[in-house]
């Protein structure tokens, strides 16, 4: 107990305070050499900690592991490229890479929607803040909690015994033919419950994003529109969506690198079985019950890779957004 | 000036103060862990242990372990996870492993062991007690290039297929069948009457599929004999040679026709073995047979209060399939490792290896000890008592398959099991694909 409390201290304050000292440091030495550019040399001993930290734990490892994927299971001799041709050959993983396709259209489409749709409701109801709260809370909870929460509204029981699964128990109550279906086993729907559950996880970041961005857009511009005699449905597909744009792109990018490196639904859900594999989860696979470095490696280098265009693209909007 | 030079002071003091309170922070942290802390003769300290048991059998183990607790003063932070196997190998790598650990098999044990990451029990635990209270079975299986690095500390005995005695007795006419060709005619005479025979559970979070792969084992064993067994989980014959694939085949009568099974296959897939064995005891019962270890015993009694063993629930055999391989059983056991050498973790181990430590769980229900040295009176019922009859008396016993292969072939076989139950058709293309995991699975 007591060193827990020893490294709070020490994390809240001496944190700063070796900062302090570090800068005090920098200060004093760049006084003693008599360089007429200050004003260039500082900037990078300030930046020089957060740089070290970043190659340290950043840098350094995406190298290291680029390096394994070169090497075999065990990492004890070079393989080339053998690693990224079982990546691109394999059936498991080409149903991963099959399904990851699948989350990164539905997954980002279904947010987006369902985020602009929760945000333009909620702004013209009394109870807004309220539903905003209720749309938001799932965020609050951890995403594995959320895949143990739709295993329990999935949970199948054949017909005729009690349902326990809150999708199944509904349906069968409102619809009279319905047979309990087993969601999570049943392919190729079996994806899409997953993404759904994702879903449920994530609309309330879009809502908020988005909700923001309806806030900027000024009065004046909805109200000539409604002056002029446009509907609701028409101001939003004309006026709202090609002013939000940005903000839906910025949703848009975060969902699909969301959609990219989802792990824990599947994980918790189906454990990738029955046809619902994704990439995440094969790399989890591969290094810790396969243990084959290489393979792992391989596929987190692919994933980067996967990821790095959809950066680029959010930093290119920002300095354009930066610029004006 | 005085004040800007005063500020300079404080900047001064604190980056010493700074300094200290890192250094003394890199010192603590070094000195960390699991420091023992004597205090009149009791050990004291902590032990950590990883395990798969949750719920009952989670229960069981504390229960096992508090006689340890309360004498030595040793806390035990026990951690149970049903994907051992990952966790497990994540904590080794992250250069922070549990003290204790039970292991997924002696396959997966070997390879911890060959990468130094276990502690040679043969220092800790007294050699010669060892061989007096196991047979060399058991002592063999868990040691890897002759050092002893496992014990096992519990037992089990599976393909037990349990049945409710006053339900079965209606449909089957007394007594249980002899051989696996009475068996399947008299699961087709029930199924014929309306009512599913067996009720079948294959989920188990990471590990789902698993139950499946204790079927085959005891199919192939009966059906193809020992040494085609050892063969196979040693990797030596392919999935797809035709005595594995009968056996796949033998098993898929069952398991993937839907009026063999309660449910049908969505049923199997998504329920877990813990609870697949309920709707015997229903009211009226929805199936009547149910395969599976002994230690399900437990689960019985937890989810159908009142239910008693013998006339509320009890089991025969999984009978021969080929009359020249008679009398064989498949066993299996949770295998403990060490992982960490401090005398918390040396004293609990030598501790689970005891006799009377492993009763207490044999008297709760749903265990076996492979320890020769269990008083009979530990076990609670006549149940307990048949079950470990089988355990030592067995004419061909041999250790489970799954357990025994190296853990990627196993994860492959576990999956395959699933495959094949929502897709029987693809019988072909689920043992290639095994067949491939087998090539490599191996080399290493």
């Amino acid at each position: 107990m007591t060193d827990r409390v020893t490294l709070a201290l020490i994390a809240v304050f001496g944190v700063p305070l070796l900062l302090i000292a570090y800068i005090t440091a920098s200060e004093w030495l760049l006084g003693l050499l008599r360089i007429r550019r200050h004003d260039a040399i500082r900037p990078w001993l300030w930046l020089g900690p957060a740089l070290a930290l970043l190659a340290l734990f950043l840098v350094y490892p995406a190298l290291n592991t680029a390096y394994i994927s070169l090497l075999n299971a065990g990492s004890q001799h070079f393989v080339g490229l053998a690693n990224y041709r079982f990546v691109f050959t394999d059936a498991t993983m080409l149903l991963a890479l099959r399904n990851n396709a699948i989350w990164l259209v539905l997954f980002t489409a279904l947010v987006v929607v369902f985020g602009l749709a929760t945000a333009v409701l909620t702004d013209r109801v009394r109870y807004g803040s309220l539903a905003q709260a209720l749309i938001l809370l799932p965020m609050a909870v951890s995403f594995v909690a959320a895949g143990v929460i739709w295993r329990f509204m999935y949970d199948f029981r054949p017909a005729g015994a009690a349902q326990t699964g809150a999708v199944n128990a509904v349906l069968t109550a409102l619809l009279p033919g319905f047979t309990p279906q087993a969601w999570l086993i049943n392919q190729p729907g079996n994806t899409v419950a997953l993404i759904l559950a994702a879903v449920w996880s994530w609309t309330g970041f879009a809502m908020v994003v988005l909700y923001a961005g309806l806030k900027s857009i000024p009065h004046e511009v909805l109200e000539a529109a409604r002056v002029d005699g446009a509907g609701e449905w028409r101001i939003l597909a004309r006026v709202i969506v090609p002013l939000l744009r940005s903000t839906i792109l910025v949703v848009a990018t975060v969902m699909i690198v969301t959609a990219l490196k989802a792990f824990d639904i599947v994980y918790v859900m189906t454990n990738g079985n029955y046809g619902t594999e994704v990439i995440a989860n094969r790399m989890y696979k591969e290094m810790f019950s396969v243990q084959d470095f290489g393979r792992a490696s391989s596929i987190a280098v692919i994933l980067l890779l996967a990821i790095i265009p959809v950066m680029l693209f959010n930093l290119g909007r920002f300095r354009s957004q930066g610029s004006n | 000036m005085p004040r800007n030079r005063r500020l300079l002071t404080y900047i001064r003091m604190l980056m010493v103060l700074a300094t200290g309170v890192a250094l003394a922070a890199c010192g603590q942290k070094a000195g960390g862990g699991a420091a023992p802390a004597p205090s009149g003769g009791r050990l004291g300290g902590t032990v950590s242990v990883l395990a798969s048991w949750g719920g009952n059998e989670q229960d069981s183990f504390l229960a096992m372990v508090k006689p340890f607790e309360d004498q030595t003063g040793v806390k035990v932070q026990y951690e149970g996870t049903r994907d051992l196997n990952a966790v497990l190998t994540s904590r080794v790598q992250g250069g922070n492993p549990p003290d204790l650990a039970g292991l997924p098999g002696p396959g997966q044990m070997s390879v911890f062991a060959r990468g130094g990451k276990m502690v040679d029990l043969g220092a800790v635990l007294d050699s010669s007690a060892m061989r007096q209270q196991y047979s060399d079975t058991w002592l063999q299986l868990a040691q890897v290039d002759g050092k002893q690095v496992g014990i096992f500390i519990k037992a089990a005995v599976k393909g037990l297929i349990w049945y409710n005695p006053q339900q079965f007795a209606k449909v089957s006419g007394g007594s249980p069948p002899k051989s696996f060709d009475d068996l399947m005619s008299l699961s087709n005479k029930i199924a014929a009457s309306g009512t599913a025979p067996w009720c079948l559970g294959l989920e188990s979070a990471a590990t789902s599929g698993w139950p499946g792969t204790d079927w085959l084992s005891d199919i192939v064993l009966r059906q193809s004999g020992p040494d085609v067994y050892d063969q196979w989980y040693q990797g030596k014959i392919k999935w797809s040679s035709p005595e594995i694939k009968k056996a796949w085949q033998t098993w898929g009568q069952i398991a993937a026709d839907p009026k063999m099974v309660y449910g049908g296959k969505q049923s199997t897939l998504s329920t877990n073995f813990g609870t697949a064995g309920d709707p015997m005891f229903a009211s009226p019962p929805k199936c009547y047979l149910y395969d599976q270890g002994n230690f399900i015993s437990d689960f019985f009694v937890k989810d159908n209060p009142g239910l008693k063993p013998v006339d509320g629930f009890n089991f025969f055999l999984f009978p021969d399939i080929e009359s020249k391989y008679p009398g064989s059983t498949q066993v299996a056991g949770d295998l403990f490792g060490m992982f960490r050498d401090t005398p918390q973790s040396r004293a609990l181990i030598k501790y689970l290896t005891t006799p009377e430590a492993q009763a207490i769980w044999v008297k709760r229900g749903g265990a076996l000890s492979p320890n020769k040295q269990l008083p009979p009176s530990a076990y609670p019922d006549q149940i307990a008592g048949q079950e470990a009859q089988l355990l030592t008396s067995a004419k061909t016993a041999r250790f489970s398959a799954g357990d025994l292969m190296p853990q990627a072939m196993t994860d492959a076989f576990y999956k395959a099991v699933l495959d094949y139950v929502q897709n029987p058709g693809s019988l072909d293309t689920i043992l290639a694909n095994l067949d491939k995991v087998q090539a490599d699975a191996y080399r290493r």
